[in-house]
């Protein structure tokens, strides 16, 4: 649908966005996540047509989108954006929703129908005639997306939908961009740097950091197989670092960390410094009495309990094995085992739950790594 | 002290009685400033938005010498307009000069600076977001421009109210051009110059509070519309077709 090749915007003489490629496919719901100031914003605006790239090219539907104003506006009317400040002009709520079809010139009687659906559609049927700017805050955000729907657009951009807004709203909305890419059709990216959000909505993601289109693909490669330390702090794994593959054994590989050895699976050749990645909600915990024997798929690490974070219904502990673990556990049982802070614990990782990623060491300050590098 | 008193009594009693001659002076000035505003607020708004929408070379340096020209004494505004439309002056053959339309003129160049000056203020009020979710809603750059003023509508409103207060408030051009010819040209503002001078102090007191009135008048439509109780979009720049 969208096929972004080598983009890049500067501002100044800072790139905002460096080199990007990336295929958004049709009727696909596909997550831009990244930290603020990622470029998340830049790359929407850039899709949606405000704003020109500094290098590179959209293809829109096979249409080139570098021409005159005229050309890009009817390539953008095909698309519609939700801003995160939700930009609603001071009139009434139908007025607002009404504009994009007042701007396509159609007739008074097809504006009241088509608004009054949209309205509908987010739940604001009874507000046709309030003040738009007198709502709450994910009222308004329902007033911007009616007002993006109303068109028919066949791709939805939209900016941080949901944040600063209650989980409430949050979920409303989210439910409202998942209806509109089931029953509409229509193609949607959406910019979030709320990971769970990613997870919730979109089959495809793709992760910026500082510009880079840092790693894209389905949402297991990236949770799973991050390709770098920042991906992989950003998705809520703590990467132990200073790690060096000692053994491999195909593929099977022992890592050695401040004298403790892991096991994993990874092509990494013998000598390479690695940093290893462990899911928190792959660790199980056991007393220390009751560590089941150590097979040669499973680590089996002896520590004491550092911290315990509740985590709403989960509770995270931190265990020193020599090395940092950290285990996500309900917080039922984490009391049907007892766990307190200062205790002795068994930490059981699978070698397959252990992922390896290269890292140089503390010099190395690239973020792009080309998929497939990774193991 | 007497004087004072006497004044304001033999002034109520003006008003009281509709004076011919105060009607007449309070007309004209209502006309000719409501003209000059209305003149002034055709040219001030899209020449307000030209100069905020576009990007152009010395761009700050023209907002500052239309920010400087809001304090022009009016006297230079008249000198200026004499010269231009007196006889030998190059609009000469106009015959303007003496002439409400002359004054018409005056008032409007007068008082143009501060209308573009707040116009480009009230347009720059509008958040940049706005103006990003009208293009991506597929406006052109016409109808985004619209749907901005009509966002900005009612500090463009305050800015049409200053203008109209300045121009019926001044003297310079009003005397330097129109020349205060009785029955004429002769307004609110020269009036009192005039009768003060003579000592008809009823009739300048008078004047002075019928000149507050219409202040007060146009604050109180003002806050009205802005309060919102009014309906306000469809009563100001031209409603929904804007």
């Amino acid at each position: 649908m969208i096929r972004i090749s080598g983009l890049s915007r500067r501002f100044g003489n800072r790139d905002v966005i460096k080199e990007v490629d990336l295929e958004i496919r049709r009727d696909e719901i596909f997550a831009l996540i990244g930290p603020s100031g990622s470029g998340k914003t830049t790359m929407l605006r850039l899709i949606d047509l405000l704003d020109r790239p500094s290098g590179g090219s959209i293809i829109f539907d096979s249409l080139r989108t570098d021409g005159k104003e005229f050309e890009r506006r009817s390539i953008r009317r095909r698309m519609a954006m939700v801003f995160q400040k939700p930009g609603v002009l001071n009139t009434t709520v139908e007025r607002n929703v009404a504009f994009g079809l007042e701007f396509r010139g159609m007739s008074p009687d097809m504006i009241r129908q088509r608004v009054g659906d949209a309205l509908q559609k987010v739940g604001l049927s009874g507000f046709s005639k309030r003040r738009a700017i007198s709502l709450s805050g994910g009222e308004m955000q329902r007033v911007a997306i009616a007002r993006a729907i109303v068109t028919e657009p066949e791709v939805l951009l939209l900016d941080e939908p949901t944040a600063n807004l209650d989980p409430i709203s949050t979920q409303i909305i989210e439910n409202l961009i998942v209806w509109i890419n089931k029953e509409r059709k229509t193609t949607v990216v959406v910019a979030t740097h709320d990971m769970g959000q990613g997870q919730r909505l979109a089959s495809r993601i793709g992760v910026m950091m500082e510009g880079q289109l840092v790693q894209s693909g389905e949402m297991y490669d990236i949770f799973y197989h991050p390709v770098n330390r920042a991906i992989a702090t950003f998705v809520g794994i703590d990467p132990v670092r200073d790690g060096i593959v000692e053994s491999n054994d195909n593929n099977l590989v022992t890592v050695a960390i401040h004298g403790i050895r892991i096991q994993a699976v990874t092509a990494l050749p013998i000598g390479q410094r690695v940093a290893v990645c462990i899911r928190p909600e792959e660790v199980t915990l056991s007393l220390p009495n009751a560590c089941p024997s150590a097979s040669s798929a499973r680590n089996c690490l002896a520590g004491t309990i550092t911290h315990l974070l509740p985590y709403g219904p989960f509770t995270r502990v931190h265990v020193d094995c020599g090395i940092p673990i950290t285990a996500l556990l309900t917080r039922r049982s984490c009391e049907e085992l007892g766990l307190a802070h200062g205790m002795r614990v068994n930490a059981t990782i699978k070698a397959t739950a252990v992922h390896v990623i290269p890292d140089p060491g503390p010099e190395d300050n690239q973020l792009h790594v080309k998929q497939g590098e990774a193991g | 002290m007497q004087e004072i008193i006497d004044g304001i009594t033999q002034a109520f009693q003006l008003i009281i009685s509709l004076n011919p001659e105060l009607l007449e002076v309070t007309a004209l000035s209502l006309f000719i400033s409501l003209s000059a505003t209305a003149i002034s607020t055709l040219i001030a708004i899209p020449l307000g938005g030209l100069i905020h929408f576009r990007e152009f070379a010395g761009k700050r340096g023209v907002i500052t010498i239309i920010q400087t020209l809001y304090s022009v004494p009016t006297v230079i505004i008249g000198l200026f307009v004499y010269l231009l439309i007196s006889r030998s002056g190059p609009f000469g053959f106009f015959r303007l000069l003496f002439t409400p339309a002359g004054m018409i003129i005056g008032q409007s160049i007068l008082i143009l600076p501060i209308m573009i000056g707040l116009t480009i203020t009230a347009l720059s009020g509008v958040d940049r977001n706005i103006r990003d979710t009208l293009i991506s809603l597929g406006a052109t750059e016409f109808q985004s421009i619209a749907r901005i003023i009509q966002e900005a509508r009612f500090a463009i409103l305050g800015a049409v109210i200053l203008g109209f207060g300045r121009a019926i408030s001044e003297v310079g051009v009003a005397m330097m051009i129109g020349g205060n010819i009785r029955g004429e040209t002769r307004v609110l503002t020269t009036s009192i110059a005039l009768e003060t001078g003579m000592g008809n102090f009823g009739l300048s007191i008078a004047l002075g509070i019928v000149l507050l009135a219409i202040a007060l008048v146009v604050i109180l439509i003002m806050n009205l519309i802005t309060s919102g109780a009014l309906s306000d979009s469809d009563k100001i720049l031209g409603g929904p077709q804007a």
